[in-house]
């Protein structure tokens, strides 16, 4: 029916043959790949990913081998990148950005051995493919009371990248946790259009202190806004972004999320090697180790401090959530009824604000 | 519309935001004028930034950062110079190749210093300037490389015009065999041209990596070399104009985050387009206004000069 | 001393002999650096080189990619050769490349799921034609305001950028994504999809497109009068104009044509090895074109070599990488050691090089 089909019935003889060869002499050794969006010297999502791969050589020593590529583009490279690595005898293949949905499950069509883990995604067409994500919102929340907490001007503000759910997940997320403490906050968000600009991250940072912000969350990978926020003399905070960021801890930098993969990656590479593996959809949050709330400094006075991480034991305990209701829509629509909780569905694809954030949503 | 937007604050943001693409495009402004197109700039300046960060870092002097910024790139552009002045290849392709290189190089040289502070470029203390209403904040808080890039522009301008270095520079940009014939080494002043063009591309980027933004990450600059290129464009080739440029194109930049951190109305996706509209749609105007402003390019411009005789 | 003579005409040897040399000098350079970086340097000069043409394992895969990478790159360098003939320049085909492949899903999203032979050729008229369009706006600002085409063109793959992001989250995001942003996948609805056409050969309708552009470039140049034209507009613009060629119209065909031709590479990627329109659809073929029209020296027969030489290194490179661990930097920088030496060594066709003094004149 289209090029797909046509190719795995062509690959599939090639898959068996050079697969099978490659899975047997691999018994010795397991060979894990990891697929990067960007670099691994980006200080963000692709340096995050790469730590959890070293974690698995860590774990696993001899046993198993890895192999990676950084900035591999989504779409019609991501392809050729997958097959050549199932091809060279991978036995189990993470691809970590969301772009990577489609040609994952097709790659996925042609080599039924091989296992294949997709961030982010949501699309299993075959039994060899699982997808994991972290339930980034959680943080956000920490994040946010926070933020509600130490604003002295009640403006917050939010760096966002581009408008899709996870980004909007979070932007809610930080508002309805800071404002739960904070009723008079207000919130800023500036779309950056960009996952990774630092002069422009700088700018926006920059934009937002001079609206009187004095609280800044982002959603891009540099440290950019944390750099712009060190030069205000200690009178605007910020938080790190996918990594510590620990190097901002004298300065503005008051907690962060750090995503951590090393648990998941060990996991599954371990079931792999003892013959536990199985397909899965894994949406793990602070309680499974994915999300981590960085090191609270000591800016932050003792008492919020010990709420933020109240907050956070709570979430990880599974007795709060951060979407509980009553949460109307911007529009005022009726979202969550008292004492109900938000389903995975209607996070996975939110695309709307929460009552009380001002402006619209690009699109 | 504009709301509650300080314009103190606006001039300050936009005078720090465009000191890289205003180096860079002086830079390129000069070697254009001896008749060369160098392509290059992205590359040029991600080597001065990697170099301006390393030599910062190791040193723990930033004003020694931009020195080493400045040589970094410079000895790239020399590697540009020499294919296209001593081995006559194709000056596109060159500069296109010089951007690929220096990407690739300069990530391999900063492996290493990733998540690292450089140490901190001060302000210059402008002592009560800074006290003056409105241009105080404005105008007179900044680092001395805001004050500095302007005066590189100035005097550009003025050697330009006024020096003889000037006249022979564009004399053999206009027509290099009428300048051979004269007597000038148009290999030499055009491989000169190109170093200093490169030692300013590695100000602009070291200026991002030590001062824009202080860190070192891949992919620093994020294309401001291509806008650099734009803006000399925009400027028909005379400095005050690439100022001019620098300042549109960086202060629509500032102003549509702040409008967006104001809570504008104007959709967030069309605020984000309105840098590279606008400056297209102020060139055409400029452009259309004059006879001849934009036939202003240099008439040797690209073109490769051998002297058979 | 050493010093440059002009040949009275290019040397025929070194004009076939000299990519060699530069492919050897390369190998030479970039083997010291990957030495440098602590990685053995015949394996790494033969993973980029050898592995993806005659590896046993890869091989069979590979050498059919090696066409699906190229054939973007062909297409839009071919176009782009005749403007760099004329003089015309054409910066921006990246803006052009996207803005074929936004009218192209358009097109055929607005009438899904017509199922129809149709669809597919209505898709490619409306590729080529919003490449077509998106460079006229600096061919018509060329023509009517004198505006330096560089410039617009360059700012407007930026506008086009922003554009491909409002399509992939707003107007064509898939109604049945979940909200996530992203088109349907063009490829799996088969009214839509530029399906291989022969198993395991890698070639789909763009490689085709390519081969033909590659052929009519050729005719256009030495057969027919605009090839003319255009060649004379760019070595003598005086006679040109002289001789009754309009500025204005080769301004608008130059930009024109290799507009068109940015538009269907999009449109052919979207549709096939792509797949969808996504936020980061383009990777940069439209820049990457232009050096490999300069490779090709303009000519287009020099193109379809320098295309196929740029993907080897491409898809020899991801295989140096995960294979031997070699950083996706040190492949950019030996990428361009490649190219600095292809076009230095392009010196011997048309130089001698002799020693001694120069001579009294």
């Amino acid at each position: 029916m289209n090029r797909r089909n046509l190719l795995a019935t062509a690959a599939l003889g090639l898959g068996l043959s050079f697969g099978g060869a490659a899975f047997a002499e691999s018994h010795a050794k397991t060979k894990a790949c990891f697929v990067y969006v960007g670099p691994i010297g980006d200080g963000g999502w692709t340096y995050q990913h790469h730590q959890g791969a070293l974690a698995v050589q860590e774990a696993f020593g001899d046993k198993v081998e890895i192999a990676y590529q950084e900035n591999v583009p989504e779409g019609a490279d991501a392809e050729r990148v997958l097959t050549q690595m199932a091809l060279s005898g991978c036995n189990i293949i993470f691809t970590t950005s969301f772009g990577y949905m489609d040609q994952t499950n097709a790659v996925a069509a042609k080599f039924p051995d091989v296992k294949f883990e997709h961030a982010t995604g949501y699309k299993r067409e075959y039994p060899n493919v699982s997808t994991y994500n972290a339930r980034f919102y959680e943080g956000r929340a920490v994040q946010g009371l926070i933020a509600g907490r130490m604003t002295k001007s009640n403006k917050i503000g939010y760096i966002a990248s581009f408008p899709i759910p996870e980004v909007i997940m979070g932007i809610n997320s930080y508002y309805l946790n800071a404002k739960k403490v904070n009723p008079a906050v207000e919130l800023s968000i500036v779309w950056a259009f960009t996952w990774f600009d630092p002069a422009k991250e700088a700018d926006a940072a920059k934009a937002l202190i001079d609206q009187g912000v004095d609280v800044i969350a982002s959603h891009t990978d540099s440290t950019a806004p944390l750099a712009e926020a060190a030069k205000t003399d200690g009178a605007v905070i910020g938080f790190g972004q996918a990594s510590d960021m620990a190097e901002y801890k004298d300065g503005p930098r008051v907690s962060s999320i750090i995503d951590n993969w090393a648990p998941y990656y060990v996991k599954r590479v371990g079931a792999l090697m003892d013959g536990t593996y199985e397909q899965a959809d894994t949406w793990d949050g602070i309680a499974g180790g994915e999300v981590e709330i960085g090191e609270i400094t000591d800016r932050v006075p003792a008492e919020v401090k010990a709420e933020a991480e109240a907050l956070r034991d709570a979430i990880a305990a599974g007795t709060y959530h951060p979407f509980t209701g009553p949460i109307k829509k911007q529009d005022g629509s009726d979202w969550l009824a008292e004492g109900e909780v938000a389903s995975d569905g209607d996070l996975l694809g939110m695309g709307f604000y929460v009552e009380g954030i001002v402006g619209d949503i690009p699109k | 519309m504009f709301g509650n937007i300080d314009p103190a604050l606006l001039i300050a943001a936009l005078m720090v935001n465009s000191v890289p693409i205003m180096l860079a495009a002086t830079g390129e402004l000069v070697v254009e004028k001896s008749g060369v197109l160098n392509l290059g700039v992205e590359g040029m300046m991600i080597m001065g930034a990697i170099c301006g960060f390393v030599t910062a870092v190791v040193t723990g002097n930033p004003y020694l950062g931009f020195l080493g910024g400045a040589l970094g790139a410079m000895a790239l552009s020399a590697i540009f110079g020499f294919l296209t002045q001593v081995l006559q290849t194709n000056q596109v392709a060159s500069g296109l190749a010089l951007t690929l290189f220096g990407l690739g190089l300069s990530s391999l040289i900063g492996q290493s210093y990733v998540g690292i502070k450089p140490p901190a470029t001060g302000d210059l203390p402008l002592g009560p300037l800074k006290d003056i209403p409105f241009l105080g904040e404005a105008v007179f808080g900044h680092d001395w490389m805001v004050y500095g890039s302007i005066l590189i522009v100035a005097a550009v301008w003025w050697v330009l015009k006024y020096s003889r270095l000037g006249l022979i520079l564009r004399a053999v940009g206009e027509s290099h065999e009428a300048a051979h014939a004269l007597g000038y080494k148009v290999t030499r002043i055009r491989m000169l041209a190109v170093l200093f063009g490169g030692a300013l591309a590695g100000l602009g980027g070291a200026y991002v990596s030590l001062v824009r933004v202080p860190q070192w990450t891949d992919g620093i600059t994020a294309g401001a070399g291509w806008i650099a290129l734009a803006i000399v464009v925009f400027a028909s080739w005379r400095p005050w104009r690439v100022l001019a440029g620098a300042y549109l194109f960086g202060g629509v930049s500032v102003l549509q985050l702040n409008l967006q951190a104001a809570g504008s109305v104007i959709p967030v996706e069309y605020l984000s387009m309105a840098p590279y509209l606008i400056t297209i749609l102020v060139l055409v105007i400029m452009s259309s206004g004059r006879g001849k402003a934009a036939l202003a390019a240099p008439a040797c411009l690209g073109q490769n000069f051998h002297a058979s005789r | 001393m050493l010093r440059l003579e002009k040949r009275p005409s290019p040397s025929a040897f070194w004009e076939k002999a000299s990519p060699f040399l530069a492919v050897i000098l390369t190998m030479i350079a970039g083997g010291i650096m990957f030495w440098i970086l602590g990685k053995n340097p015949f394996e790494a000069i033969r993973t980029i080189f050898w592995d993806p043409l005659f590896n046993d394992q890869f091989a069979s895969y590979s050498r059919p990619q090696l066409l699906v990478k190229a054939a973007p790159l062909i297409l839009i360098a071919i176009g782009l050769s005749l403007g760099f003939r004329a003089g015309v320049w054409n910066i921006g085909a990246e803006g052009q490349y996207i803005m074929g492949a936004i009218f192209c899903a358009a097109a055929g999203l607005a009438v899904y799921p017509v199922e129809s032979r149709l669809v597919f050729p209505v898709m490619i008229v409306a590729g080529a034609l919003g490449g077509f369009l998106w460079a006229m706006i600096p061919a018509i600002l060329k023509t009517v305001f004198r505006t330096n085409e560089i410039l617009v063109s360059l700012l407007l793959v930026y506008v086009a950028q922003n554009i491909l992001a409002m399509m992939a989250l707003g107007a064509l995001r898939n109604p049945e994504g979940g909200g996530f942003p992203g088109s349907r996948n063009l490829s799996q609805i088969p009214a839509m999809a530029n399906p291989e056409l022969i198993a395991g050969t890698g070639m789909h309708w763009g490689v085709v497109a390519a081969f033909m552009a590659v052929i009519a470039g050729y005719i256009l140049l030495q057969r027919h009068i605009l090839g003319f034209q255009i060649k004379l507009a760019g070595q003598a613009p005086r006679a040109a104009r002289f001789a009754g060629v309009s500025p204005a119209r080769l301004v608008i065909l130059c930009l024109g044509i290799s507009g068109a031709l940015a538009g269907l590479a999009g449109m052919f990627e979207v549709t096939g090895p792509a797949g969808q329109i996504s936020i980061d659809f383009n990777v940069g073929y439209g820049f990457t074109a232009i050096i490999v029209a300069f490779l090709g020296r303009l000519n287009p027969v020099g193109i379809l070599f320098a295309g196929l030489l740029m993907a080897l290194t491409y898809i020899g490179g991801e295989l140096a990488q995960f294979m031997l661990g070699l950083p996706s930097a040190a492949i950019q920088a030996f990428q361009g050691m490649l190219l600095f030496f292809l076009l230095a060594t392009d010196l011997l066709t048309n130089f001698r090089i002799r020693l001694g003094q120069r001579k009294a004149a």
